[in-house]
């Protein structure tokens, strides 16, 4: 397909081109150009996508960034949260979040134990806001979005203090939370570092 | 026995390498008798002349055909292995079968499958895709909207990033290619270029990473970078021809062209532009493996470059000394493949494969070459070059960068690390037998 990518990709290889007085490419480039405006002209005239406001989508969009964009009202402490927890997550979690048919939630080996160490939030997880997402957008597993956002908060707050990442007291709500330092918040390489935006 | 009619003329053929490797030029010039000579693997012994007679079905009236046709009976065996078959509330696999597949594109209905929480049951009529935050107009497409796009083609792989998790085991696993291999799957997708539909929204020129999020349970959640959503990302809404299996995304996935699996998020609902990665629970924590180190990959992408042989692999035996065609996939995220080296005695000697045309970029290549076993031990690996020039680490290079287990896996579903992209070796013992071991 002709995108904008390809017209700059082509803007790139004229001007490599014209050094390189290689006139045959630059005229292929061209029509290339001519083409990409031509079809994306067309495809826009199609305009086959229907407007939606992006509150119309506010129910879909749950996606909470590493700062704490997207985090909605509502708060919750980690004696709110033992509740919940105890309620709708420790059928899988087991008590205390210490493991049952699904994976502990508190502790864990360090890194170094092995490339197989299980991977935990007080292990791995460089981010307090990736808990709030995937609490509030997958679980319960049986009943996923059925919790209140304070009870999400509840619950993060909950396993935070569990692995002694908050205090007993502190309140998680969209100001606190994006602050919580994980303890392996330094711990990753970037694999493919040219391919990162 | 297959083996005695080798002795006829076939003793001519090039030698390429050792432990009996010929030269891939044996299948030109070989010609018939080359290919009498060849033992099947798993074919019973061709039957001695004798005299014909009508089969009963060659007597009777034939069935009946079916509206959505479905393999012979006789093929009941050719199925995806599951993990968890009754859909407990845990990940579910689904691997495919490739000792019993040949060419280069996997059957819809054996393609991999993984879902986290089962496959939705989408409406097509009910689905909605939403495209909004960085871009100057938030739209929603209809799958009949999208459906008069111009559509393009392609074939490409598609592996999880966990595929072939066993060989990070300590000691070599006892499995076949369809317990190691089983998460990659490849196949022809249409749909619609990403960049036609982003350019229709206005993109803003500051957004740097699309989230791409799925009608799920989970409404599973993954970050991309703008520049391969620009570059060749599709919305696929057909697979082989006909719309997406249910298991694959119905009714419309990212497609990412040799990018992580996990990342071409399926049941495809809503994709929003921004300026960071959202850090969610599959790029920050499950698809980002630990090194010896205890530090861990993040951002992955990449399938790269790799191959495995198919034919001959454990459960296919050999059936007995004589000719035989080793075979198996190669394919990269990096483009096309160029060269297939293939060893028969553990790296010491190699002979290069000839390549199935044509060559998709991206896409599962096959590879062949002839192979005059004399009955002895002998250890099978293949190597695969990409157009980029990138190869396929050694184990020990695989080892040293990105460890091994402590203790022998023994849970085959389970994942020590992810990203293996090294060699698979496959030992042949005397009798014939194969078995994966490492060399």
């Amino acid at each position: 397909m002709f995108t904008r990518e390809t017209v700059r990709r082509c803007g790139r290889e004229t001007m490599r081109r014209w050094r390189g007085a290689g006139v045959q490419g630059v005229r292929g480039c061209v029509l290339a150009v001519a083409l990409a405006v031509f079809v994306s002209t067309v495809v826009r005239a199609q305009g086959l996508g229907q407007p939606i406001t992006e509150a119309e989508i506010a129910a879909w969009d749950i996606t909470v960034m590493p700062d704490g964009r997207g985090l909605p009202a509502g708060s919750g402490t980690p004696e709110q949260g033992s509740k919940v927890f105890a309620a709708k997550c420790a059928l899988c979690h087991g008590p205390e979040a210490k493991g049952g048919t699904n994976a502990a939630l508190v502790g864990g080996a360090p890194l170094t134990s092995g490339i197989e160490t299980t991977k935990t939030v007080a292990n791995f997880w460089p981010y307090a806001t990736t808990l709030f997402d995937f609490t509030r957008r997958a679980m319960p597993w049986q009943q996923p979005r059925s919790l209140s956002n304070d009870e999400v908060y509840a619950v993060t707050a909950y396993i935070l203090a569990l692995n002694k990442i908050i205090g007993p007291n502190d309140v998680m709500d969209a100001q606190t939370l994006p602050k919580v330092r994980m303890p392996n918040r330094d711990g990753f390489i970037t694999r493919f570092p040219e391919r990162m935006p | 026995m297959a083996g005695h009619r080798t002795k006829q003329p076939l003793q001519h053929l090039e030698s390429a390498a050792g432990n009996g490797l010929l030269h891939r030029r044996a299948f030109l010039t070989g010609g018939a008798a080359f290919a009498a000579a060849v033992t099947g693997y798993t074919l019973s012994d061709t039957a001695a002349a004798q005299q014909l007679t009508d089969a009963p079905w060659s007597k009777g009236r034939g069935a009946a055909i079916q509206e959505y046709g479905t393999p012979s009976s006789f093929e009941k065996q050719v199925i995806r292995t599951l993990s968890n078959p009754r859909g407990e509330p845990r990940t579910q696999h689904g691997r495919t079968p490739h000792h019993l597949l040949n060419g280069t594109f996997t059957p819809n209905g054996l393609h991999f499958v993984i879902s986290h929480s089962g496959n939705p049951d989408i409406d097509p009529a009910q689905h909605r895709l939403v495209i909004h935050g960085m871009v100057r107009r938030p739209l929603v497409f209809t799958l009949d909207a999208l459906g008069r796009y111009p559509m393009v083609s392609r074939m490409t792989f598609v592996e999880c990033g966990g595929n072939s998790a066993p060989l990070f085991s300590n000691q070599p696993v006892q499995a076949d290619v369809q317990a190691i291999h089983g998460l990659v799957s490849c196949a022809e997708w249409t749909g619609v270029m990403l960049s036609t539909l982003l350019d229709e929204a206005g993109l803003d020129p500051k957004a740097t990473w699309l989230i791409a999020e799925g009608a799920d349970s989970l409404a599973l959640s993954r970050s991309v970078p703008i520049t391969k959503a620009l570059d060749d990302a599709m919305i696929a809404l057909y697979q082989n021809g006909e719309r997406l299996m249910p298991g694959n995304g119905y009714p419309m996935r990212l497609l990412l062209p040799g990018w992580e699996g996990n990342m071409q998020v399926k049941w495809l609902r809503r994709i929003k532009a921004v300026d960071a990665p959202a850090m969610s629970f599959y790029e920050a924590r499950t698809y980002a493996p630990i090194l010896p180190d205890g530090k861990a990959y993040q951002f992955y992408f990449l399938q790269e470059v790799k191959s495995f042989i198919t034919h001959p692999s454990p459960g296919l035996a050999l059936r007995g000394p004589g000719l035989y065609e080793i075979s198996g996939v190669a394919y990269s995220a990096n483009g096309r493949i160029a060269k297939v080296m293939v060893t028969a005695d553990g790296g010491k000697s190699w002979a290069q494969a000839a390549l199935q045309e044509p060559v998709h970029a991206k896409a599962f290549t096959r590879f062949r070459l002839p192979w005059r076993w004399d009955g002895g031990p002998a250890v099978l690996q293949s190597r695969a070059w990409d157009e980029g020039g990138n190869t396929q680490p050694t184990r020990a290079e695989i080892v040293a960068r990105r460890g091994q287990t402590r203790t022998p896996v023994t849970n085959l579903g389970a994942f020590p690390s992810q990203h293996y992209n090294g060699p698979t070796s496959w030992g042949v013992e005397k009798g014939g037998e194969v078995k994966h071991v490492y060399a």
